[in-house]
């Protein structure tokens, strides 16, 4: 970690870059906080990178590069393809940015621990990237001390790693460490969802998207979510919505919002990261990335800054609409 | 003093919504919140912090108002009725309680009062549950609640395998009769209460929020705290999103809002978040553009504006969900301590 900081520090002392994007030391050892760094002192004070640092920071830079000057920011392998994608769509201005690309050994989820009954950590070790990823210590502020497995208390989108090399940069630092197992499919969850029955699957979605509470934080921290004014928040037509004012407006604005990240999503997991009622909502990305790559061969959004979405490009060998209907009907 | 099973609670349940609604923590799709029980939900009291504080059962997310009929006779408007029956709040944690005192100010004790929170509030018999275990978030104490003393009808301490029950008010006394057959006596129960609470107040001593100093906050603070050049660092990393309003106990600003039934209007209100863009937003314009203005009035609200006008009462209860919910853990914590005594020389 601390040749992040000097890096930084170096950079910012030569004036290639006026401020620092990363992450900083929380007030409990679980939870850091994206921030802007202005100063040598600050860094070294504040800067922290370590297994609780799954933000995603590319979406930040959308206003850090409107800003005068170069921002240096910290990416993760998948925080690249968001930042490619968000260069694609116009959105960060790339020559005010300068992309550290720092290595990553899967991000740690806090409702883990705290599912099995760790939640309240004390101190914690096996955290750093420095460290195996193999064995986690914990120790709660109730005395109870633990020794627990990396993988048993990661981020789900972690065990579904789509790289660990980074999609654009300036610099990298820090090496990675594989997090993926042997085998893993990402789409394996969505597969089961497609066999169960149109009943079932509507149960299913009903009982996760009951719990949607629209505070927005999916869409809010969702790197494809550029829009400056979202169509749900704008008074001056019957869409703006508040609240979930019924069962139809629970589903709809997820699956609204699904559609419009298709083809662009990159599948940062981080919408369920963030969801406070833990709704799964990467499975609807991801089941339109797998209908995607099927009708229009696999694409990655996000892997670089040129190649057309398969929705916003046509070509004559596209597929049909009623191709749709077909696959609806089985 | 009274005493209940935790395997005869489901019967003890049965019971109770039989008679009136039932209202408790309820597990459901991986996520405890509150909900109305019935036979096919489990309840869950061993989660100490719902999602979604028990706000809703007082002042739901969404509330129809008045409906609007409109035909060729012209116009029928029916209000919509409000609460005439007696409800239990089964579990509800003692910020949650405190909570309530917080909201009444708003909605009850002065005018205009809420004549939908005022029904809700008189028919509710809240039966409140010590923390057996504090959570590393929880910082109740600094606001001035026991959380091994529930103020509430019935008070309610869970030991080993034993709900003890005590009843603090006519109502909670009235509540516990109605359901005697459900209850052994406990009589002499008295030196596990003590036992059980002097172990939830040293907890909550060794908790690393519960001397959080408000030094600095409060009334008469408005202008020193409205022009710190701290606002913007602490809310550089906002989302904008209205997790921490939403599962506030005490935030209840609304909006309120017309759907068109196609033949008439259904007026409702809803929970508003002062984080989103048209909050406050007026026919000529708002008068907050930017995050860090959204996020500087969520706080002054809570630690300055709202004590000022209510005798010192500070609009947070120190539940830590907020602390647990942000997505990109900023929190109310942080900002106390970044603002006030803590942090007087930085």
């Amino acid at each position: 970690m601390q040749e992040l900081i000097n890096r930084a520090k170096e950079l910012l002392a030569d004036g290639t870059v006026v401020r620092v994007l990363g992450w900083k030391k929380g007030d409990l050892p679980y939870n850091p906080e994206p921030h802007i760094f202005t100063s040598a002192q600050e860094l070294e004070k504040d800067f922290i990178y370590n297994g609780f640092c799954g933000a995603n920071l590319s979406k930040y830079m959308i206003a850090a590069t409107k800003l005068e000057g170069k921002t240096l920011v910290f990416l993760k392998p998948c925080d690249t393809f968001s930042f490619n994608q968000l260069i694609k769509e116009h959105q960060v201005n790339r020559d005010n940015a300068y992309i550290i690309g720092v290595g990553c050994k899967g991000k740690l989820d806090h409702r883990k621990f705290a599912a099995m009954g760790l939640g309240d950590i004390a101190e914690i070790s096996g955290i750093e990237l420095s460290d195996a990823c193999d064995r986690i210590h914990v120790k709660t502020i109730y005395g109870e001390e633990k020794d627990i497995d990396y993988r048993d208390v990661m981020l789900e989108r972690c065990f579904f790693c789509k790289t660990k090399e980074h999609q654009i940069f300036d610099e990298k630092l820090l090496d990675s460490k594989d997090t993926v197992a042997e085998g893993a499919d990402r789409f394996e969850e969505v597969r089961k969802i497609e066999a169960m029955t149109p009943a079932e699957r509507y149960a299913f979605f009903r009982s996760e998207l009951s719990k949607c509470i629209r505070c927005n934080a999916c869409r809010n921290v969702c790197p494809a979510c550029n829009c400056r004014h979202c169509v749900f928040d704008n008074t001056k037509y019957d869409t703006a919505q508040k609240a979930n004012a019924d069962t139809f407006e629970e589903n709809m604005f997820h699956i609204i919002r699904a559609f419009h990240v298709a083809g662009r999503c990159t599948d940062c997991g981080e919408c369920s990261r963030v969801c406070p009622q833990n709704i799964p909502l990467h499975l609807f990305n991801r089941k339109f990335i797998l209908d995607a790559d099927d009708l229009y061969g696999e694409f990655q959004a996000g892997s670089d800054t040129t190649t057309p979405g398969p929705l916003t490009a046509y070509t004559l060998h596209d597929v049909e609409p009623a191709a749709g209907l077909e696959r609806s009907r089985g | 003093m009274k005493k209940i099973a935790k395997e005869n609670l489901p019967k003890l349940f049965a019971e109770v919504s039989a008679a009136m609604d039932l209202f408790t923590p309820v597990k459901m799709a991986d996520v405890t919140n509150w909900g109305l029980w019935d036979d096919s939900r489990v309840a869950d009291l061993d989660t100490l912090k719902t999602v979604k504080s028990p706000k809703d059962v007082f002042f739901p997310q969404c509330q129809t108002l008045y409906m609007v009929h409109h035909d060729d006779n012209g116009f029928e408007i029916s209000p919509m009725k409000l609460t005439e029956k007696p409800f239990c709040v089964f579990g509800i944690r003692p910020c949650d309680v405190k909570a309530l005192t917080v909201m009444d100010q708003v909605f009850l004790n002065q005018e205009p009062v809420d004549t939908f929170y005022k029904a809700r509030r008189e028919h509710a018999v809240l039966v409140s549950l010590a923390c057996h275990k504090p959570a590393q978030t929880c910082f109740c104490k600094v606001f001035g609640t026991d959380a091994a003393a529930p103020d509430a009808d019935v008070a309610m301490w869970k030991i080993d395998e034993f709900f003890y029950l005590e009843a603090q008010t006519e109502k909670g006394t009235a509540w516990l009769d109605q359901f005697a057959d459900a209850f052994e006596d406990a009589e002499g129960a008295g030196d596990k209460i003590a036992k059980e609470q002097d172990s939830i107040r040293s907890i909550v001593e060794s908790l690393p929020y519960t001397h959080l100093s408000l030094e600095g906050w409060g009334p008469g603070k408005v202008e020193e705290k409205f022009n710190d050049p701290h606002w913007k660092e602490l809310s550089d990393a906002c989302l904008a999103c209205g997790t921490c309003t939403f599962v506030c106990p005490t935030c209840q600003c609304y909006d309120i809002k017309d759907f068109n039934t196609g033949h008439g209007i259904q007026r409702y209100r809803c929970w508003d978040s002062c984080m989103y863009s048209d909050f406050t937003l007026m026919a000529a314009a708002n008068n907050r553009l930017t995050q860090m203005q959204r996020y500087r009035q969520r706080f002054m609200h809570k630690l300055v504006y709202f004590p000022e006008n209510n005798n010192g009462l500070y609009m947070c209860v120190g539940c830590g969900r907020c602390v647990d919910k942000c997505p990109q853990a900023l929190n109310i914590v942080k900002v106390i301590k970044t603002m006030g005594k803590e942090n007087a020389d930085v």
